[in-house]
């Protein structure tokens, strides 16, 4: 099938405009007659649910925890992005459209980006008329802050809470069509299959988690707002339970699945301390702005500082290897998470990594503290201050900045960071692959729908910060419910769709037969054993540097661990009762199958782009030799892949990227 | 670290539930109590035994998902935390832990340790939200200013995880402390004042139906509450139903 965009033609700027003034509406009588299925209700499907509900459809609402407000949107922290230009420093639709495309390296959809900075603006007014109690100044207005990769101040926040709040929103807005009966609410299900009925989506297989039982659930159309799919390294920053199960159940029924291997390392998380960890936690970004990040130059004081017999503080300022600031003097610690996460790594394969693991380099703060401290004591005309005094009034500076985030850091490593350097290691955190969909969001099945970090089309190959929330928002409150009256219109003579029939019996067995498998296979794994052995292979070779033969020992690799799980996993408990090891080992064995095509996705990727860095592909000479080097002639495409039986062998089509209103230019930080 | 773990186990809603004793070895200290829960289930599934069901997801203490009573206190020993940051630093070689399931008549147990919160969703769905249409034609976020002092005393309200430990704690089991939060974050806000004496008044009169206990002031809520939500939204939400209902 060929891959058709359905890019409006047109002016950028509008386009969606353009759009909105000719599709089909569906008259409010009508709408009471379509049913829409929505899969996960994080900001993207929250806020799709609730707007769609207000608008006059039903709505049907799943997710696997047991209310909306626990979805993983919740843990965001720094902020959401909006080009509101209430600094007046010079922001704008243009200034947003081009940052997110810059900063994802080239590879995203413009049409697609343009309308997101466009509905941006509407997403703050939207939340806080939710009752979202954003930051304000002095004078009562919003309140900003800036991120890495921008030069203006577009963010906005709710201390370090921003997704709680916008979560907690959405939410609010859901409860409000709950409570009128135009969303009925499934907490604790999870969905198993899609329905496809002459081609097009209508309805689910879903496990209610309490009892087992497997429901059928019909609809006009289905909107899959499932997350990403981090997880398939076993360790990340995600919640525990994120899946790409809904994601990749719709790709093996029809959905093409585009850049599987676009996946953001985030720089500063707190590095793993044992085996039995099980899972990594972010520290935002924003600590770059005032931490200085080092390793030491000599191995005898790496190997001392393992030991214990150093200590960090002992290392004078020219035993230390600033290695940012050495590379890339222009940006020093200010450079991009995919730049700043590959050098972390290189000074900890080359062995100065500093903790027990070998896998963490240093945040350090010191500098900072005595910098305030000294601009303090100016301020409060202390001559001569001491030492003590300094650093007493740099840390009160730090700590009104920071203060939670060095209180969560003690917390979990039980080290003070203001008296030592903070330990910290990239991490996986964000997915930009994600399924294919069109300028409407429809995914290359008929009626069924994509959006939030499920869908691949907003950030390339590296999101920056503060983009993802707004991407959820803005589909689903804002352009979903355009998108998807459209296709409705053509439906308000349907009627219900029963759920009575084949199609609904075939899918339901393959579901029953799949978990009867689980349960009656007695081997002599737990399904987490998989699962880390997974992870690893995926650390190791398809991380933040990959090359050709890694690559390729990983698709044989993980089809040898996905033939063993089938033959050798085990499950206890039974199926119709609440059991976490059954759930957990459905979302195992898709991510057996997701990693392989992930493999074989950055194999067929030869060149290094945003957070994906083939080894094979870097700058040779002149000022950016040992760098990431993109090749624009060749790759300039979405990769999208077509299921066909076994992930090695899935069929690529390529969606050529068009640029015409952005020059493509070298990212360069020295 | 070696430890004696006697965890409660119920198969279901309806079955009877007990205590039963497990042992785990080699708990390094820095493990998160859910990881040492890991550790368990992993013993428990090797050996043929169904391991033990909790909830949990975000891991750090911001989905309100984790929900164990730990030696007779909420979310365990420290202060300030959910289960999934409690560290294992805060226990001794040798120690007895006992673990439960959060016990109130309005959080029925569903399987071992996970409880049913889901009436904490009706008493929201009974009012607590601001009926604003979703359409992106709402007045500029900037029209209404708020003070400073407001916004941040709405968010101190509405950073309230919803997990139930400060029902878990309470001898009434009461839901004040949460039901408080809410009402307090929309109180302090311009934002959907029209329909702030309908909200208070729904929203209590579900929380009542739901079955939960009275607020007799004895504090032990915001004691274990994880996200140091205070009383004063209790006082906050009360003197809000005053108003309504002598309006
Ligand atoms: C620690 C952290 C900090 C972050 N900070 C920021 C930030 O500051 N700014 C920013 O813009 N972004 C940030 N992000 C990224 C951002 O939070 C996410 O990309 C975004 O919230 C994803 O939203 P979503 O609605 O697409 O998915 P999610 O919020 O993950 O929601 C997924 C939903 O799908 C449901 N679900 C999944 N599978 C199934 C199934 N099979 N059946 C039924 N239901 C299912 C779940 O129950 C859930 O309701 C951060 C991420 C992390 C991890
Ligand atoms: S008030 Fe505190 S203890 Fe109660 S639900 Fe909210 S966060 Fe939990
Ligand atoms: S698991 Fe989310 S708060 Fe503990």
């Amino acid at each position: 099938m060929a891959l058709n965009s359905k890019v409006p033609k047109g002016p950028i700027k509008d386009k969606w405009t353009d759009y909105k003034n000719h599709i089909d509406l569906v008259n409010p009588a009508n709408k009471r007659n379509i049913d829409i299925i929505v899969v996960g209700t994080g900001l993207a499907g929250g806020s799709a649910c609730a707007t769609l509900a207000e608008l006059g459809y039903n709505v049907k609402a799943f997710a696997y925890q047991d209310s909306p407000r626990r979805a993983h949107s919740i843990a965001a922290q720094g902020g959401i992005n909006a080009a509101k230009n209430y600094q007046g420093d010079g922001d704008s639709t243009y200034r947003l459209f081009y940052d997110t495309v810059k900063g994802g390296d080239y590879r995203s959809r413009e049409a697609n980006v343009y309308r997101l900075a466009e509905v941006s603006a509407n997403i703050i007014d939207q939340c806080v008329a939710q009752g979202v109690p954003f930051a304000r100044d002095y004078g009562g207005l919003l309140d900003n802050r800036s991120f890495g990769g921008v030069l203006v101040s577009r963010t906005f926040y709710a201390k370090g809470q921003t997704g709680q709040q916008l979560l907690l929103g959405a939410y609010s807005a859901m409860n409000r069509q709950i409570a009128r009966g135009k969303i009925e609410m499934f907490n604790r299900h999870e969905m198993l299959d899609v329905v496809k009925v002459d081609g097009k989506a209508r309805g689910i297989i879903a496990r209610n988690l309490i009892t087992g039982e497997i429901e059928r659930h019909s609809a006009h159309a289905v909107v899959i707002a499932s997350g990403g799919y981090g997880n398939v390294y076993f360790l990340s920053t995600n919640a525990m339970g994120s899946n790409a199960t809904a994601a990749w159940k719709i790709h093996k029924k029809g959905a093409y699945f585009a850049n599987p291997c676009y996946t953001q390392i985030h720089p500063t998380c707190i590095p793993r301390s044992g085996d039995y960890q099980s899972k990594l936690t972010l520290m935002s970004e924003s600590l770059r702005n005032d931490g200085r990040i080092w390793v030491p130059k000599n191995m005898d004081d790496v190997k001392a500082i393992r030991e214990g017999r150093k200590k960090p503080t002992d290392l004078s300022e020219d035993e230390r290897d600033y290695y940012l600031e050495r590379r890339y003097p222009a940006f020093g610690n200010l450079v991009p998470r995919d730049v700043a996460s590959r050098a972390a790594k290189e000074r900890c394969d080359a062995g100065y990594g500093v903790n027990a693991t070998g896998e963490a380099v240093y945040l350090d703060f010191k500098s900072a503290i005595e910098r305030y401290g000294r601009e303090q004591a100016k301020i409060h005309g202390i001559d001569n201050p001491s030492e003590a005094k300094i650093y007493e009034l740099g840390q009160a500076i730090v700590e009104e900045k920071y203060g939670n985030l060095f209180q969560m850091y003690e917390k979990i490593v039980d080290q003070n960071p203001y008296k030592t350097p903070m330990m910290i290691y990239p991490a996986t955190h964000y997915t930009m692959g994600g399924v294919w969909v069109d300028y409407n969001l429809m995914t290359t099945v008929d009626g069924l729908y994509c959006i939030g970090e499920a869908n691949f089309s907003d950030h390339g190959a590296n999101r920056l910060g503060a983009s993802a929330l707004m991407q959820g928002l803005a589909d689903g409150y804002f352009v979903l419910p355009y998108t998807i009256g459209d296709y409705l219109s053509g439906d308000i003579r349907t009627g219900k769709i029963p759920t009575d029939t084949k199609e609904f019996d075939e899918a339901e067995n393959e579901v029953k037969s799949r978990i009867d498998f689980f349960i009656n296979n007695k081997g002599e794994h737990s399904v987490d054993y998989y699962h880390k052995k997974l992870g690893k292979i995926m650390w190791e070779k398809c991380g933040m540097s990959r090359n050709e033969k890694g690559l390729k020992e990983a698709m044989s690799e993980i089809k040898e661990l996905r033939e063993d799980f089938w033959k050798n996993v085990t499950v206890p408990g039974n199926a119709d009762e609440m059991n976490p090891e059954l759930e957990k080992a459905g979302r195992v064995a898709d991510f057996l199958e997701l990693g392989e095509l992930f493999a074989k996705d950055a194999l067929e990727r030869n060149e290094s782009c945003g957070g994906h860095f083939r080894e094979e592909s870097v700058e040779l000479d002149g000022e950016q030799k040992g760098e990431a080097k993109r090749n624009d002639k060749d790759f300039a495409f979405v990769s999208a892949w077509e299921y066909k039986g076994e992930p090695a062998d899935a069929v690529l089509h390529k969606e050529e990227l068009e640029f015409n209103d952005i020059e493509l230019k070298q990212r360069s930080y020295k | 670290m070696n430890l004696t773990l006697k965890v409660w186990r119920q198969k279901d809603e309806s079955s009877k539930g007990r205590m039963v004793d497990y042992k785990v070895t080699d708990i390094s200290e820095h493990m998160s109590f859910l990881e040492m829960m890991d550790v368990l289930n992993e013993q428990l599934i090797n050996t043929g035994e169904e391991p033990v069901a909790f909830d949990h997801d975000c891991r750090e203490g911001i989905c309100g998902m984790c929900s164990m009573y730990i030696n007779g206190e909420a979310h365990g020993p420290d202060r300030g935390v959910t289960t999934c940051q409690l560290h294992m630093r805060m226990f001794k070689d040798g120690d007895t832990i006992t673990i439960e399931p959060f016990r109130a008549a309005a959080f029925p147990v569903i399987k071992d340790l996970v409880v049913d919160r889901s009436s904490f969703e009706r008493i929201q769905q009974a009012g607590g939200y601001i009926s604003v249409n979703t359409s992106g034609n709402t007045q500029d976020a900037n029209a209404i200013p708020i003070s400073k002092h407001a916004a941040d005393e709405a968010m101190d309200a509405a950073t309230c995880i919803g997990c139930g430990a400060c029902v878990a704690t309470c001898k009434n089991s009461s839901a004040m402390l949460f039901v408080g939060a809410k009402v307090s974050q929309y109180a302090l806000l311009p934002q959907g004042q029209v329909e702030a004496a309908d909200r208070v008044k729904n929203m209590v009169a579900q929380m009542d139906l739901e079955g939960f206990g009275n607020c007799t002031n004895t504090g032990a809520c915001e004691i274990e509450c994880p996200k140091g939500i205070s009383l004063e939204n209790i006082a906050r939400m009360n003197r809000e139903l005053m108003k309504a209902t002598f309006k």
